[in-house]
């Protein structure tokens, strides 16, 4: 037996997520920005964290987004095997991405890359951006992840010497990077695998809560002793959360992945079963 | 205690910042990012800029109101500092700063961080004027707008030649630097 997944459902489900991903962080992602303004003694890295929780206690009394730029819509799908899914998803979604665009509103962000021509309503050839992954069970589980400009264009991918350490290479480029990117960061890093497979570890990772392993642990007190700290401006805060997701890569090759996220950690859930859809 | 500062702004009120200074600023600002940048270098300027402050930011506006307008990126929009500096800007506000700017900055503007990502904040403090250039769309285009003691942001690079994000990225290269020599 399988259980039908209703279109409209879905289409209501990831609308939702987007709107509520945008208006309130998910509450870990708020208590390390507060636990970090508590330990700053940096006045200017207390007043930017405190502006950072002025933001997001501001944002969830209005019901307005915590920052204008509402990101690229991206979706993570975890499909139960028990699923049927007789719609294209891809559709389904790009709706959602409109009804969201009018409703929270959405910032307009997507353009073509060429002609740099604004579609208006953040949708386009290959956006939403949809990754999928299949489960046990009969439901989907759906994660709207908008992802903004300023800390995406600061993720890197190298594809590094079997030789090289894979660790130097994220503090090097978190050290040149780290400033534009609205820190203090959530960092993703992907080690290992393709090209592709490593960039896609690390986005991955970001959709999980940092791990407290040695290797993050590690990276995370080498990362917050170059002193960069929230916004670039000196302090003791660059990074809040690391997770490192490892793939087997080819004997001769060593990609290294960083997919870097801004303070503003915006993700939310929903979970869409054949009777309908809940709030997860 | 916040310094208190007025558009149109005088050479004075700028050369009596410092780099680490508390500021909240009240008067006609413009929003201006890379697709307006790039107009006024072609079309010219649309509104007279002398005394003015530019804020590197693209909001969300719906009927004629500020939703969000937290600041992005300056450094993309270095290759046009002269030029406006030139043309009267003595404010710019954004986040990240003005990459080797502080050179040409010196005497004659200051550069105001607003925290990013704090869109909501930001909109609270500023009321919509009007929009000039509404062809290069809602992010793009030039936002006439009134704030009312907008902040708190922090001088980050003053009119003396001190810029906070210079001397963190150098204190960065040394702590690297050292890590490599005792490594």
């Amino acid at each position: 037996m399988y259980a039908n997944i209703n279109r409209q459902d879905l289409v209501e489900a990831a609308a939702d997520c987007l709107g509520r991903a945008q208006i309130a962080l998910p509450p870990w992602v708020e208590e390390r920005i507060s636990k970090a303004s508590l330990e700053e003694k940096n006045p200017v890295a207390r007043s930017n964290l405190q502006a950072m929780l002025d933001n997001l206690r501001i944002a969830r009394e209005q019901e307005v987004p915590i920052c204008q730029d509402t990101g690229l819509a991206v979706f993570h799908l975890e499909i139960g095997q028990q699923c049927s899914i007789k719609f294209d998803v891809n559709s389904a979604l790009a709706e959602a991405v409109r009804l969201a665009t009018r409703k929270v509103p959405l910032r307009p962000n997507a353009v073509d890359p060429i002609s740099r021509k604004n579609t208006g309503d953040n949708t386009g050839p290959g956006v939403p951006w949809i990754m999928t992954e299949v489960i046990e069970g009969e439901t989907v589980r759906i994660t709207a992840f908008p992802k903004g400009a300023g800390s995406e264009n600061m993720s890197v991918v190298g594809m590094l010497n079997p030789a090289d350490d894979p660790l130097d290479f994220v503090v090097r480029e978190v050290a040149k990077r780290a400033a534009n990117a609205c820190p203090p960061l959530f960092l993703g890093i992907g080690i290992g695998g393709t090209f592709d497979e490593a960039a896609a570890l690390a986005k991955r990772a970001l959709l999980r809560e940092p791990k407290e392993g040695p290797l993050e642990m590690g990276l995370l007190s080498r990362i917050n002793a170059l002193g960069i700290g929230p916004m670039g401006l000196g302090g003791s805060n660059t990074a809040l959360g690391i997770r490192i997701e490892t793939a087997c890569c080819h004997t001769a090759s060593l990609p290294v992945a960083v997919n870097f996220q801004c303070w503003a950690n915006r993700s939310a859930s929903a979970l869409v079963r054949e009777d309908g859809w809940i709030v997860s | 205690m916040d310094r208190i500062l007025r558009t149109p702004a005088k050479l004075e009120d700028i050369l009596d910042l410092e780099a680490g200074d508390f500021v909240s600023l009240s008067g006609r600002i413009y929003t201006a990012r890379d697709k307006a940048y790039a107009a006024i270098r072609e079309r010219g300027a649309p509104v007279d800029l002398v005394g003015s402050a530019i804020y590197h930011c693209g909001p969300i506006m719906q009927d004629g109101r500020v939703i969000c307008a937290g600041p992005t990126t300056s450094s993309r929009l270095t290759r046009y500092t002269e030029e406006m500096l030139d043309r009267g800007v003595r404010i710019f506000i954004g986040k990240g700063g003005l990459p080797g700017d502080s050179g040409l900055i010196r005497g004659r503007a200051v550069y105001l961080a607003y925290t990013g990502g704090c869109g909501a904040a930001a909109a609270r403090q500023l009321k919509a004027v009007r929009s000039h250039l509404p062809d290069l769309g809602m992010a793009e285009a030039v936002w006439e707008l009134e704030a009312i003691d907008m902040g708190p942001m922090i001088v980050a690079m003053d009119a003396h030649g001190r810029d906070i994000y210079e001397e963190v990225r150098s204190s960065v290269r040394t702590r690297l630097a050292g890590k490599t020599d005792s490594d």
